[in-house]
């Protein structure tokens, strides 16, 4: 029998960790909320598709501009999303949030479109703008009576997911008909960002 | 939680089932073993013993208030998703004190409330026994890891570590201290 070396070893083991984290709604630890708490969580951010194209967004770009920002741009986009999302629990308000929601389709969808590449920084100031006011809807829009680590939880794998979701597709960049299939893509992105945009601003 | 199985195993089933227990170990022994076996030796000591020196207190009657434990493991989760997600290089003895804290903070938060009695201490056992094997697992799965991509895993799972931990600071402000 083949003997797997220890990378295989190590991402299987990953992928046990990570399969350790999703909910236990079967099992005798009886918490009241944890299981709703968990895919109310999960749900929140796929639920919408503003949100939906945008986090996918982000993987794509990021998969186009390849290393670092592959991996750069969805490590920043959920920790300046949590810094919204607790802007939005303790109850700042920051107007305009749908509008900025909308728009980052709109601006996410135009980089990926246009292949464009600006330095490092500055994609990752981009991609954090929008991962505030992402964040923020999450944190205002929280419904009341949830579990907080397992809503937290579900929403950070989900924005999690989305982003290796657009990463994934986004390794199609390889070959020539990928980069175009990519580009093409982008345009869908932008058409979405821009209907939410007409929503929002009407 | 019971079991059914024996306090022991309901110590054990504790930790699993309890994500702001396990997820912070897995993501320190990540990051220990992404810094050596030094690190990774001497944090898995100092996070076991005060996880349970700090679950002993608690059962004596020696625990924080719930809602400094809360903050507590709020802010502990940022300070261990941040260090797995930036790769920091500390050196091993403050690595070793970010476990200790870890260890008593979650090691009473967890046993804060219960009364002292053999059958609570075999509990507490059994935990600490699950953060021994959880622990020294994630460090030595990272410790020999050369290909990029899981580390880049690992670290983004820090991220989310980290996103974690701003939440609950969020939620703790809106709605006072979590609920065990």
């Amino acid at each position: 029998m083949k003997r797997m070396d220890s990378s295989s070893l190590a991402a299987a083991a990953l992928l046990a960790l990570l399969a350790a984290a999703l909910p236990t709604d079967v099992s005798a630890h009886i918490v009241k909320g944890e299981a709703i708490g968990f895919f109310s969580g999960f749900e929140h951010p796929i639920s919408g598709l503003d949100h939906v194209i945008a986090m996918v967004a982000v993987g794509l770009w990021g998969a186009q501009l390849g290393m670092p920002a592959i991996w750069v741009l969805p490590v920043t986009f959920p920790l300046v999303m949590a810094c919204g999302g607790f802007l939005g629990l303790i109850g700042v308000p920051l107007p305009g949030s749908e509008i900025a929601i909308a728009l980052s389709g709109v601006c996410l969808g135009a980089a990926v479109l246009l292949e464009l590449r600006p330095p490092l920084w500055v994609a990752g100031i981009l991609v954090g703008i929008f991962g505030l006011f992402h964040g923020y809807a999450h944190g205002a829009e929280l419904p009341p009576g949830q579990n907080a680590l397992l809503y937290s939880l579900g929403f950070v794998l989900a924005t999690g997911l989305l982003h290796a979701t657009g990463i994934t597709i986004g390794l199609i960049h390889r070959w020539q008909w990928g980069k175009l299939a990519l580009r093409g893509a982008g345009a869908f992105v932008l058409c979405g960002g821009a209907f939410f945009l007409w929503g929002a601003l009407s | 939680m019971a079991t059914g199985m024996g306090p022991v195993f309901d110590g054990i089933s504790h930790f699993g089932l309890s994500p702001e227990d396990f997820l912070p170990v897995i993501a320190l022994g990540f990051f220990a073993g992404l810094r050596g076996p030094a690190h990774s030796r001497l944090t898995l000591g100092a996070l076991t013993l005060c996880w349970f020196g700090g679950g002993l207190s608690a059962l004596l009657g020696l625990s924080a208030p719930e809602i400094v434990l809360s903050c507590a493991t709020a802010a502990l989760f940022m300070l261990v998703g941040m260090a797995l997600a930036a790769n920091i290089v500390l050196p091993p003895s403050v690595c070793a004190m970010l476990g200790a804290s870890l260890g008593l903070v979650r090691g009473m938060a967890d046993l804060s409330g219960v009364e002292e009695s053999v059958s609570h201490i075999l509990t507490l056992l059994g935990m600490t026994a699950s953060v021994f094997a959880i622990f020294a697992i994630a460090a030595s799965l990272t410790i020999p890891l050369k290909r990029l991509w899981i580390i880049v895993a690992a670290r983004v799972g820090g991220s989310w570590i980290a996103a974690l931990g701003l939440l609950l600071v969020g939620w703790i402000v809106r709605y006072g201290a979590l609920t065990r």
